[in-house]
């Protein structure tokens, strides 16, 4: 349900995009130096990064994942717009592109695990060994 | 010129190419096409040859007898060397290209009936067919390289047939022995070609040749090196001391093969390539004396050997030997016409007594041994008087075949050195002795064979025997091609080969001059070689028919010289002793020490250390999740900020 919900959403966030002037965003963007950006995700990716290697929650770690995704997202979005260059910004469509594709099979594994242990815990799944 | 152009070309190609393409269409064909077809593409492709040849040689004659060569493609080129893909069509090319054609289809025919019981037919005419194509190549190239294809060619067929009946071990042994003893001489005769190389700064005929001729002073060092190793290839392919004893050993192979490769066309080709490089040859008088001296040797103690010999393959095989000997012995003394004209005259007498003997083993269901036949001539009429005709043409008796050649031969050796003259004829009077005594044991007196056989006894299929009929024609007149200057005949041979050596002629006149001998001695040196052949046939005759002498079985006891004969000078015995040995124990050596200990340690220790380490690091593999982020979060951290410091 959430998906689906996600992708219309998407797909109307494409639409709105599509009719509406390009060549404003860079100005809105710039209205911010870039060196907030940088801080901001750079703050964005170490909270996902500790989060990553602190909690023990299989969702939580997947969440900390997602956040680390939009932050380098974010940055390649700053950058682009400052440096006037669009493949940044293309690149953020396929970075998403792939963290949905993720999101479907991570949650997948989730949802498999949790039938098996009862739990999300990623500290009972260690009989992968030696 | 009109006549030498792209339809030329083509013929010249078709020559070789046609029994390749026999080659592979009954070699890919085994098993799956019959026998007589396979017997038709191995004879008719030769034929085809053979009637193509006829055609050059009649248009060669015709049209003023000019040396031509066709370029084909440019076969190899790499800094100043070129090497082309092309023939040389002149007079020695002619001859050789009529004797093998001529030779290989008669031979071919024999074997379409010798070999109809082989469940190998197929592989055995593809292999025959491969043969003809690489023996073809060796006489036709117009360079060394070429040569040397073809010399490697033939050496290899040599060798698959040899060993054809691969089932026995000892057959598979003596191709073996052929086919490694045939490397050393080929490694001199690589040698050689390189040497021509560095000298001359090619390796076609016509340019090397017209080099040399310009060279100054005889006896070069440089020349002497080349002649010797390209000597030491002929040695090898003609079967000259020391590198003989793969020859007898050969006929384990089929009996068509021993005729059409081990004593007419294949163990000339050494021959070939002396006469071929008669310009070379001239200009070192050292190397030609070594030959003449080895080449007598060779005729002397073959010829010995041969005297005693129980197996009539053996005894035919020795007598190549010898009569290899004689030809070098003729090339020593700078007799190259009296050679070629002995190698072809050989061609047909021994190609013929190969054939009766194979003949022979036919009736007699596979039996080789002299001491099991006997009586032979009433149940193979035909065999027995071709058999005789070969037998008296390579005795030296006129006026078939051998006594031309083998009379000119010695005349000019006489006239060289009186000495290598008197080994000859000591070894003429051998050759007449054996092949007589061989005859009388085979065709003469009781039959010794077991009654199996006796009642098998047939006279071969036709197929067969017309090749015996044609050889034998060719056997008793084809010593006219060269009748001596004493008879008032023109040396139809001699004349026709006399362009060859017009580079040698200017380099060494002295050696072509004819006549050096008065025709009372030219007699007198007839009837000495007739009358000791006469005189060995009495003495054979005596022993083998008036007194019935029968050789002694194989356990018997033997005089100490015939003891030696009989188990030829242990020659065999020494190499193994000398050379075998030794090399067999320096490669255990290798083998234990080098290969097992260093090579094997080196493979083996990288495996082991792989093992090693991953029977350590596998720990790290804990299972736990949080682990593997933080060693992969630390992993990245590392690297970007080595990224940073040092990259």
């Amino acid at each position: 349900m959430g998906i689906t919900l996600r992708l219309a959403s998407w797909i109307v966030i494409y639409i709105y995009n599509t009719f509406r002037p390009m060549n404003q965003i860079p100005d809105i963007i710039r209205t911010i130096p870039l060196n907030y950006y940088l801080y901001f995700s750079t703050a964005l990716f170490i909270i996902g990064v500790i989060g990553v290697l602190t909690r023990r929650n299989a969702i939580i770690i997947f969440m900390c994942v997602e956040l680390m995704l939009n932050a380098v997202n974010l940055l390649l979005t700053a950058i682009a717009s400052y440096r006037a260059d669009t493949n940044g910004q293309v690149f953020v469509f396929f970075i998403m592109a792939v963290a949905a594709a993720e999101v479907c099979v991570g949650l997948a594994i989730i949802v498999m695990t949790y039938r098996n242990t009862r739990s999300t815990d990623v500290q009972l799944l260690n009989n992968l060994k030696w | 010129m009109p006549r030498i152009n792209q339809e030329m070309a083509l013929l010249c190609l078709l020559i070789p190419l046609l029994p390749f393409l026999g080659f592979l269409l009954n070699g890919l064909g085994n098993r799956k096409i019959s026998k007589g077809l396979v017997g038709f593409i191995g004879c008719s492709t030769v034929l085809v040859s053979f009637l193509i040849s006829i055609y050059l040689f009649l248009d060669f004659k015709a049209n003023g007898s000019q040396p031509y060569t066709l370029d084909y493609y440019n076969w190899i080129s790499a800094g100043s060397l070129r090497i082309g893909f092309s023939f040389l069509i002149d007079q020695l090319t002619l001859l050789m290209l009529l004797m093998v054609t001529g030779i290989g289809f008669l031979i071919h025919l024999y074997s379409a009936g010798y070999m109809s019981h082989d469940e190998g037919f197929g592989k055995f005419f593809s292999f025959l067919n491969l043969f003809m194509f690489s023996m073809l190549l060796l006489v036709m190239g117009s360079n060394y390289v070429m040569m040397f294809v073809g010399w490697e060619g033939v050496g290899l067929c040599s060798y698959l047939l040899i060993g054809f009946w691969n089932k026995n071990t000892n057959y598979n042994n003596a191709a073996k022995k052929a086919f490694i003893m045939n490397r050393i001489g080929d490694l001199g005769f690589l040698l050689g070609i390189f040497l021509i190389f560095i000298t001359f700064g090619s390796v076609s005929y016509p340019q090397v040749f017209a080099e040399a001729s310009k060279m100054t002073g005889l006896d070069t060092p440089v020349m002497i090196a080349i002649t010797m190793f390209l000597f030491i290839g002929a040695m090898g392919k003609s079967a000259q001391i020391p590198l003989f004893t793969w020859l007898p050993d050969a006929m384990a192979g089929p009996t068509p093969v021993s005729a059409l490769i081990h004593a007419a066309t294949m163990v000339t080709a050494g021959v070939y390539m002396v006469i071929r490089s008669n310009v070379l040859f001239i200009l070192a008088p050292t190397t030609l004396e070594v030959i003449a001296i080895i080449g007598a040797a060779t005729a002397l103690l073959a010829a010995t050997i041969g005297l005693v010999q129980n197996d009539i393959k053996k005894v035919l095989a020795y007598s190549t030997v010898s009569q290899l000997g004689y030809m070098f012995l003729a090339l020593g003394v700078m007799a190259f016409s009296s050679s070629m004209f002995h190698v072809l005259m050989h061609a047909f007498f021994k190609a013929l007594l190969f054939l009766g003997a194979g003949s022979v083993i036919h009736a007699m269901s596979n039996e080789q041994d002299m001491r099991r036949m006997g009586g032979l001539r009433k149940a193979l009429p035909v065999t027995f008087i071709t058999f005789l005709i070969g037998t008296l043409a390579i005795s030296g008796i006129p006026p078939f075949a051998g006594f031309f050649s083998k009379d000119e031969l010695l005349a000019h050796v006489f006239e060289h050195n009186k000495i290598l003259w008197g080994v000859g004829v000591l070894a003429s009077f051998m050759t007449a002795f054996y092949m007589f005594r061989a005859l009388f044991l085979t065709f003469f007196g009781k039959f010794r064979g077991t009654e199996e056989q006796k009642h098998h006894l047939h006279e071969s299929p036709a197929v067969m025997t017309i090749p015996l009929i044609v050889l034998a024609i060719l056997s008793t007149i084809g010593g006219f091609l060269g009748i001596p200057e004493v008879f008032g005949a023109e040396h139809v041979l001699g004349n026709y080969l006399e362009p060859l050596y017009t580079y040698a002629r200017g380099i060494n006149p002295a050696a072509f001059e004819t006549g050096a001998i008065s025709h009372e001695m030219e007699f007198i040196l007839m009837a000495v070689s007739v009358g000791v052949a006469i005189l060995a046939i009495i003495i054979a005759y005596f022993l083998y028919i008036k007194k019935e002498e029968v050789p002694a079985e194989e356990n018997a006891q033997l005089a100490p010289a015939h003891n030696l004969l009989y188990h030829k000078y242990y020659i065999d015995e020494l190499y193994n002793a000398l050379i075998v040995r030794p090399v067999m124990w320096l490669s255990g050596v290798l083998h234990r020490f080098v290969d097992e200990v260093i090579v094997d340690g080196i493979v083996n220790g990288a495996g082991k250390i792989v093992i090693l380490s991953g029977r350590t690091l596998r720990y790290a593999q804990s299972g736990a999740i949080g682990f593997y982020l933080l060693v992969m979060v630390c992993s990245i951290a590392l690297i970007l900020f080595l990224n940073f410091f040092i990259g």
